[in-house]
């Protein structure tokens, strides 16, 4: 068989491979190293989001990969650009994100000499990427970059990182992308064992207090709609993670909330008390579990995950079941009777009725309550998609707004990483134009990567930033409360920074709201300009995130922490 | 507990890295590793000699196998596999003990591959528990210097019942 060459230089070989891939995007920030490539670029058929900080690359790729399912691609030169995506990567491989990194690199002739803008990032991010690559010779390029698409986005998804030293750019090459990968060492499973889903059926029909407990593997196998049928089917109440969030409808009657730390009183009620608990892609994080030994001790355990060495690694399991979360759930929903569930749905319902989630609403005329906000949003624009940072907004947010979908919550879960969601709204804004994209931020969060607003003015990306203002960085400030005896150490920053005249200075709307009344308003005024808004809701300024568990405390040991005026 | 893994990886750059990389991450005891090539130069075989319960052997295997590069693992069972190990020890000797020496390096069919008037350098194979044997009894005159390879292991053949 003869294949079909073209001759090209490695840089252009970058673009031919991207195009065969369907890579309409890419957000990145050029250098040195990368001058043959962005030459390319200049004038490619694809779509460039220069950002104003490398970080902001790695986080906008990973939002727009979210928000579609696609992988997310990003680009950055040697060393320090290759140092400031590590936060983005890290973030990604701990959120199982699929993303194809490039990063620049010296010439080979000149690795290992500490040469200008060396870093050494395939080394640095080996323990953060699902594989990296150095690429030594430009005709491996279009193999690599095969694979690396291929590694991403198949199994358990992940960042992978390609560095490309410059010579290899410049090298010229018989262009040939190769259809298929080889990858002796790489092989996921995707269907379950039979025999496995059989027994889990068997115990699905035998159980009285079945709960389902969702993670973000419901959101990266498209499995909603399966969760769903099942949870009705089989007549389970079902809590979702933080990542899972918009895997089962919020106003639907089975579900139960959020598990963990700052999840519902009902859902922790529900897992403790289980006599079964189905896992499908969740990986028993220790922000769900609280107290190891006391989590869901009475319950058999069914796993369902795609990646067996999340298997009996923090909870042992009784029924393990690896394979793609959609194609197990499909096959469950064939084998599985309705569960003998109906006097534990009453006692939930009882639970739900008495343990809600709460806060003492504002009066008109009042300060700001920051969950009154979310809820406000939600009214305002069911179908958005919420970006969050990291922090008692980021809790809220996945408290109180109603997600109705998969891929309309996007935050950063296992990494934990303030100055996220900013950049990913970008992704997910340019990935769904169609929608409003909000990103929930606090005061502190949002300088993280508040110099993305040039990005979003030059680029004409109309995400509305909301950000929580409360002068303090406001979940440490609520540990020192409840832990340090109120001593606010290196939490406070009232630093008196005027959001409203930053947006401004960058061209982008900036609306202030201080008064419970002027939320909606807010809201609706920066929807309707179709224009990026920041939007400064000064909001009470020590109100805490409740129902808390606390650290090693097992989950129903749930404290509320409602401030009473 | 002590478990032998023998584990085929790609041969290819930086894979002794993500190996060591994430035993070392997630908190695993290496007690030893040995890397070299097989009959097929694509491919490299390491012995690695891991210590914990079952659980941790679990998730060591699980864990080699994430990696893209490692091909295959097998736990080899000390009952239905052969293993080796090949130290060098150089030990004080003079003409007063040399031949005592060499009777102790006989018994344990070591070789003596170096004499120098105050030294002598012994060769020896076999399983860890010979090679801590001969390191005892070669102790009293003095060792110098010592290497270890380090385990090697293959799986038996099938026995035919």
């Amino acid at each position: 068989m003869t294949k079909a060459t073209e001759k090209m230089t490695g840089a252009r070989a970058f673009i031919e491979c991207l195009y065969r891939e369907g890579v309409d995007t890419i957000f990145g920030y050029p250098g040195g190293v990368l001058l043959p490539i962005y030459d390319e670029l200049y004038d490619a058929d694809i779509r460039h989001i220069l950002v104003r900080h490398e970080q902001a690359a790695v986080h906008g790729a990973e939002g727009y990969a979210r928000a579609t399912g696609k992988t997310g691609v990003c680009i950055a030169t040697s060393g320090p650009g290759a140092t400031n995506l590590v936060t983005g990567i890290a973030n990604a491989y701990m959120d199982s994100i699929p993303m194809v990194v490039f990063t620049g690199q010296v010439p080979s002739s000149l690795l290992g000499n500490d040469a200008f803008q060396e870093a050494n990032i395939t080394g640095i991010t080996m323990p953060i990427t699902k594989h990296n690559y150095l690429v030594q010779d430009a005709n491996e390029l279009p193999r690599i970059i095969k694979e690396a698409f291929h590694i991403a986005s198949t199994g358990r998804p992940g960042p992978v990182l390609i560095d490309l030293p410059k010579d290899v750019t410049v090298q010229e090459i018989d262009f040939y992308y190769p259809d298929k990968v080889n990858l002796r060492g790489y092989n996921p499973t995707y269907h379950g064992n039979m025999q496995q889903i059989k027994k889990a059926a068997a115990l699905i029909g035998k159980a009285k207090n079945p709960v389902i407990y969702a993670g973000g593997g419901v959101i990266s196998s498209d499995a909603s709609k399966e969760l769903i049928e099942l949870a009705e089917k089989v007549k389970a109440p079902v809590t979702t993670t933080l990542t899972g969030m918009g895997g089962f409808p919020v106003e639907h009657e089975l579900f139960l909330g959020m598990p963990g730390m700052h999840g519902t009183k009902y859902a922790n009620y529900a897992i403790q008390e289980s006599d079964l608990l189905i896992a499908v892609g969740a990986r028993f994080d220790d922000r769900v579990t609280g107290k190891l030994k006391a989590f869901a001790s009475d319950a058999e355990i069914i796993h369902i995950d795609i990646d067996p060495a999340e298997i009996s690694k923090n909870v042992k399991v009784d029924i393990p079941i690896v394979g793609d979360a959609k194609w197990i759930l499909q096959k469950l929903l064939k084998y599985a009777d309705p569960s003998q569930s109906e006097k534990w749905l009453d006692r939930i319902a009882h639970w739900k009725k008495t343990n809600p989630l709460h806060y003492v609403p504002p009066g008109t005329g009042d300060g700001i309550k920051p969950q009154y906000i979310i809820e406000q949003i939600s009214e305002a624009c069911k179908d958005a998609i919420i970006v969050t940072e990291v922090g008692q907004h980021q809790m809220w947010a996945a408290q109180y707004f109603k997600f109705s979908e998969p891929r309309t919550f996007i935050t950063s879960g296992g990494l934990g990483t303030m100055g996220y969601g900013f950049p990913a709204s970008i992704g997910a804004k340019i990935a769904r134009p169609d929608r409003v994209v909000f990103d929930i931020a606090g005061d502190g969060s949002f300088q993280m990567n508040s110099q993305e607003l040039a990005t979003v003015v030059k680029e004409d990306v109309p995400v509305i930033v909301a950000i929580f203002n409360n002068g303090y960085l406001g979940m440490v400030r609520q540990w020192q409360e409840l832990f340090h005896n109120r001593r606010y150490s290196a939490t406070c920053i009232q630093d008196s920074v005027d959001f409203v005249k930053l947006a401004e200075a960058y061209g982008a709307l900036g609306i202030r709201a201080t008064k419970r009344d002027e939320v909606r308003p807010a809201i609706e005024q920066a929807i309707a300009s179709g224009r990026p808004t920041v939007i400064d809701f000064v909001v009470e300024c020590e109100e805490n995130v409740s129902p808390m568990v606390p650290a090693g405390a097992a989950i129903n040991e749930i404290l509320d922490l409602e401030r009473k005026e | 507990m002590r478990h032998t893994l023998a584990v085929l990886v790609e041969n290819k750059y930086g894979v002794l890295t993500r190996v060591a990389g994430m035993f070392s991450r997630r908190g695993y005891n290496i007690d030893s590793l040995t890397v070299g090539v097989t009959d097929d130069p694509t491919m490299s075989r390491m012995t690695i000699v891991v210590r914990g319960d079952d659980e941790v052997l679990e998730q060591v295997t699980k864990q080699l196998n994430k990696l893209i590069d490692v091909i295959r693992v097998t736990d080899l069972k000390s009952e239905d596999s052969v293993e080796r190990e090949l130290a060098l020890i150089k030990v004080n000797s003079d003409v007063t003990n040399r031949s005592e020496i060499m009777q102790i390096a006989d018994i344990f069919r070591a070789r003596i591959i170096d004499v120098a008037s105050k030294s002598m350098v012994i060769e020896v194979t076999g399983d860890e528990g010979k090679i801590n044997a001969i390191e005892q009894l070669l102790r009293p005159f003095g060792i110098k210097e010592m290497v270890r390879t380090g385990k090697v292991a293959l799986k038996r053949g099938q026995k035919s019942s």
